[in-house]
Parts: C-alpha cells; structure tokens; sequence
C-alpha cells in the first residue's frame, strides 16, 4: 500500500466551517484558519478493516433490523456506485458506513423527537466494503424528508449519510447522499453551505433504472470521489508536455 | 497532447456535508442503543489485550464558542503502536468515541504511542491524531494530542514548531491527571481554540 502524501484538498470546494444559515455551525465553527504541514505517516496511513468485517446482511437495510420473515416500509431502493480517487483510480477495500431515517423521516435515536412514528422493521444503519473495482451496493428504503430546528419551517430533502474510510486517514470523508429532482435540495441551509451548483450536484445521485429489479426495487447510483495520492515524478515521468 | 489524453480528467473530491446529530447510528450503532445489527461498534478497542506497552488513559471534552460542552460529537483516533508504528494493512490503533450524552466527555483506554519517524529524517514527539465530527461541523476536524512528560520530543516535534503562535501551541498538550490519565479538552472556537490542521 502506497505512504505517499495526499494530494492538498481544495477547502473552497468543501462547504466552510462558518456557514450562519446552517445556524449551529456558528458557535462550532474555528475562528482561526487551520495550519498545514508536510504530511507524515500519521496522515497518510490509516486503519485498513478486512472483507471479514460486514456481515453478509449488514448492506440491506430492508432486513437487517427486520423481524424475521418482515420487511421495512418504504419505496424499496438498491443504492450502488464506485468510490474513486481524483485522479479515476478504484479505492478498493475502501468501508463505507450508511446512516439514514425511515421512510416517514424518523430516525431511530433517542434524542430524536419528530411525531412520525417507527418503523418496528427498520434500524436505519449498514455497512459495505468496496470491491476489487471500488463498487458498492446496499439495498435499503428510500428516506423520508423531515423537519429540523434551525429556520422556522426547515426541512431536510431526503437524504443517506456516508461515512468514509479510504487508505490514509488524510482522506476521512463524512458526507450526504441526496436523491435526484427533489426540490427541498435547494432549500436546505445544509447544501447552501456548500459553495458551488456543481459541488452540491455530485452529491445528487441519480435514478438507474438499468439496475433496477423489475417488479422488486428501484435503484440510485452514487459515486463517491476521495482524495488522490501525489504521484513523484520518478514513478510517472512527465509527457506529451 | 497525447500523453494527457490518457490520463482520466481529475474528479473533485466528494464535497463534505456534517454527520450530524444522529452519527452515532451508523458509526456507533451499540452506544445508541440500537441493538444491532452488530455485536460490537467500529473502533471499539484500539489495540488487543495483549498488546505491549504502557497503559493510558486519555480524557476529553468538546467545547463549543460558548464554553458548552458538545454532547452529540463523534471523536476517532489514529494512532501508532508503542514502537512508533502504524498498523500495517491493519486497524490497531484506531478508536472511535462518542461524547456522552450527558456530560459531553469521552474516554479511551489505549497504549501510549512510541515516537513517528516524520519528514526529512526528523522524529515527531508521540502523538494522537484526532478527528472530530458533530452537527454544525461541516468538515471533520483534524488535529493531534501531544503528552505533557514528553517536553524534549515536543519541543523538538516538526509538526509543533509550524505553528507560528508558540502559545497556541499549548492548546495541543494534553494535561495529567497522575496515574496514567491524561485529559484533552478541545475549543471549537474562542480564547482557547485548539490548533486545527489542514493536513
């Protein structure tokens, strides 16, 4: 496994830690600017979790809760897609961690308090470990919008959140999966903290029809870009320049 | 051009989004309370029983600009063993706590790493790496606990001596509590704000 330093993130791209309209950010947001270094191995090594750790239901959502013989409620989805580096490399081996509320937009967590009720059928978390080619599938139910404190009527578009693990612990990601056309996308204080139309759009995953299961479920493909490795120019010498 | 033409156009990163209040679902599902579907959260125990070195414990709080503990925050740690060396291909030396949900504290058994090799030949001071995401934090928080009996290596650390304000600095040490327990409060925001990296 390759030690070299990571290519620097591009924290324009990344939503800033003082975003006021995403109101809790600003008494959790660093007044000073953060401090770089030449990356050591503290950064560009990370932990590595075998193949053996997901259980072989631990990506279906639909079930891993469920009694048995019972299923979630909700629109049936499959949610698959590839975990790259910016440079199109696969991150195989690479763990991803879901997190998502059920389909009426309630979580089940203690501190949560929305009038829509469980689902007796659905936890609501699974994890997967990306292939040889850096792909991924999960089977779950499609998420309901939900209400949450911060403006007076401010509802989060349906969403899944990822946790990310690649190689390096430089290359940690948290972030949301969102579904395509939905209108509550561009009224979420959350998504407006991030800078740019086309950042927020590769948050967006879209309708796949073709790995649809007739009659079964829908599918939705989210790809998910990690940051690349520096490459020295003794490996890749220069072209065509 | 044709050298550049095999290359695949560079992809942006997947922009970050917060793990907001209910992170402890997906990434600490037993410490919510889930009952399942697995036996035991991610990042449980960073290191085997057996493993050698010296035993510490390490303390901490999350403090927001107001001086409020932050009760809903996710905290991991990377780590290198007690010879300095990260796992290899493995995931000892990683653990992942949640602030209580009281009191805002978190605790973590774990072994007190050896000195890193770090650039240029030089060796850095033992450290923890820390990664910190709640609600309200964007982008995950990097920074690093250093020890307080290890003046020496710390004063001679690489990574301690960028930072320009030698009195921000400070803010990276954790303090002693005697027998084996070291406590490391860290400041979102205000008078006392920990040294975050952009590594």
């Amino acid at each position: 496994m390759s030690d070299a330093p990571f290519v620097a993130r591009d924290r324009a791209w990344h939503p800033p830690a003082l975003s006021p309209a995403y109101r809790t950010s600003v008494s959790r947001s660093p007044r000073h600017a953060p401090i770089s270094f030449p990356q050591t191995l503290s950064e560009t090594t990370g932990p590595v979790f075998g193949h053996d750790l997901p259980g072989p239901r631990d990506n279906d959502l639909i079930h891993n809760f469920a009694a048995p013989g019972a299923a979630a409620i909700g629109p049936r989805i499959i949610v698959h897609g590839r975990v790259t580096e910016e440079t199109g490399r696969p991150v195989p081996g690479a763990l991803l961690e879901v997190w998502q509320a059920n389909a009426g937009g309630r979580y089940r967590h203690r501190k949560e308090g929305y009038i829509a009720p469980l689902d007796p059928n659905f936890g609501g978390c699974g994890r997967v470990i990306t292939d040889a080619d850096g792909a991924y599938h999960l089977r779950t139910v499609q998420p309901g919008a939900y209400p949450w404190p911060n403006g007076g009527n401010d509802w989060r578009p349906a969403h899944i959140h990822f946790s990310v693990f690649g190689s390096g612990f430089g290359q940690r990601l948290i972030t949301q999966m969102y579904f395509e056309g939905d209108p509550l996308i561009w009224r979420c204080p959350i998504l407006q903290a991030i800078p740019s139309e086309a950042a927020v759009k590769t948050l967006i995953a879209t309708l796949d029809m073709r790995a649809s299961v007739p009659m079964d479920c829908l599918a939705y493909r989210f790809d998910i870009v990690l940051r690349g490795r520096r490459q020295t120019l003794f490996e890749n010498r220069m072209e065509g320049g | 051009m044709s050298g550049a033409a095999d290359r695949p156009a560079d992809l942006k990163e997947s922009p970050s989004q917060t793990a907001g209040p209910y992170v402890h679902i997906g990434c600490l599902p037993n410490h919510a309370g889930l009952g399942g579907p697995w036996a035991e959260d991610l990042g449980a125990r960073p290191f085997a029983d057996d493993a050698p070195g010296t035993r510490v414990v390490v303390t901490g709080c999350l403090l927001d600009g107001t001086g409020t503990p932050l009760r809903d925050a996710m905290v991991e740690i990377w780590q290198a063993d007690a010879a300095g060396r990260y796992a290899g291909g493995g995931a000892a030396g990683f653990a992942r706590r949640a602030s209580d949900a009281e009191t805002g504290l978190w605790r973590l058994e774990t072994i007190k790493p050896g000195a890193v090799p770090g650039p240029d030949g030089r060796i850095q001071a033992p450290h923890l790496t820390l990664w910190i995401v709640a609600r309200g934090i964007n982008l995950g928080l990097h920074t690093r606990m250093y020890f307080p009996d290890e003046t020496a290596a710390n004063a001679a650390d690489p990574v301690l001596g960028r930072i320009e304000q030698t009195a921000r600095a400070r803010t990276l040490v954790a303090e002693a509590r005697g027998d084996g327990v070291y406590h490391f409060d860290i400041h979102l925001q205000g008078e006392k704000e920990t040294v975050f990296f952009d590594v």
